[in-house]
């Protein structure tokens, strides 16, 4: 009897740690994220969706090299093994008469440099470099400044 | 044989009734019948209706603007396949009756056999669209009502140009706003 009396109390005091560490593992431990400081185990209400800034010159580049940002809407744009819907305006072929931007020459360089008849496969999904923008305050302060060259 | 015969007769010597009752079942008669017809036919213009059979080709239209938008305006699939005219309606209807007997067969009963066919398919409504000046995108769509101030520039140099003097139509440009595009190699413009 004694004896089922203190294993109960064992089992109960085990389960009461066990709460207590469970209690400790879904808390942040009051550290922000950039998602905020809600808990773990809750749900953050989703930002609303930000509209894409659309304009009809294109962005300024702030580095060299930089791809080009994309200064209008492409909602359901298809990009497929079967389509690629940037490519029929920014495509050479299509350019010129959609008025649209060139893509450039190092779209059509394979990977070692070599020049192909067409857009090479490594350069095919335009979104991996190019991308819409839109009014959005950084997370982050930050003092970044375009380079001098292109100031 | 006797059935047949006096059935016959009693369709061919005049009725007892008065010409009145005559007239009245018929009249009803009419009535039920076209009420019928009319039913059946929109049953087979629902969304429902059509996923029975075309279910992936009718998941690929949920991504879309004519799905999903911020207005709640939609389109559903007769909208675009099925003339609203009602003669080039029952013409479709009756052209569609073909696709029974691919069903069938089971001519693209694999999501393999469907993408082979799929620039076939996409081709003929293509066709089908320039042939009637993209009649269905013009239900909705009216380019006397444009607002040309609303439309990007090069729209309005498109929809200003080529698209008001008739050289080319809706479906000339707009490909795929509704379903996932076939290989385009080969397609003008793309």
């Amino acid at each position: 009897m004694k004896m089922r009396v203190l294993l109960s109390g064992f089992i109960t005091s085990l389960l009461l740690c066990g709460a207590v560490v469970a209690n400790d593992y879904i808390s942040n431990g009051g550290v922000d994220s950039l998602r905020g400081d809600t808990e773990l185990n809750t749900q953050t209400q989703a930002a609303g969706l930000k509209s894409v800034v659309e304009q009809d010159k294109p962005y300024d580049s702030d580095y060299v090299f930089q791809p080009p940002l994309i200064p209008h809407q492409i909602r359901h744009y298809e990009m497929s093994l079967n389509a690629n819907k940037c490519l029929s305006c920014h495509s050479w072929k299509n350019a010129r008469e959609s008025g649209a931007t060139k893509i450039s020459v190092t779209h059509y360089e394979a990977r070692d440099g070599q020049v192909l008849a067409d857009v090479s496969p490594r350069r095919y999904f335009c979104l991996q470099c190019h991308v819409p923008q839109n009014e959005a305050a950084p997370l982050i302060e930050n003092d970044y400044e375009r380079v001098e060259s292109l100031r | 044989m006797k059935l047949l015969k006096a059935f016959w007769r009693k369709l061919s010597t005049p009725s007892k009734a008065a010409v009145g009752v005559v007239l009245a079942l018929g009249f009803t008669g009419g009535i039920l019948f076209w009420g019928a017809f009319n039913t059946g036919m929109e049953a087979t213009n629902t969304e429902a209706f059509c996923s029975g059979c075309h279910a992936p080709i009718v998941a690929e239209i949920q991504e879309t603007i004519h799905y999903s938008n911020r207005s709640g305006v939609r389109a559903i699939c007769s909208d675009c396949h099925v003339p609203h005219n009602w003669t080039d309606k029952i013409v479709r209807k009756v052209q569609a009756s073909k696709e029974l007997i691919a069903f069938a067969m089971g001519t693209i009963s694999t999501q393999e056999k469907f993408e082979a066919r799929r620039k076939h398919l996409a081709e003929r409504e293509w066709h089908r669209m320039s042939q009637n000046d993209s009649q269905e995108c013009r239900n909705c769509h009216e380019f006397d009502f444009m607002d040309f101030s609303e439309q990007r520039p090069r729209s309005v140099a498109q929809h200003s140009d080529a698209l008001a003097s008739g050289e080319k139509t809706c479906v000339d440009c707009h490909k795929g706003i509704a379903h996932r595009l076939p290989d385009m190699s080969g397609v003008e413009g793309w």
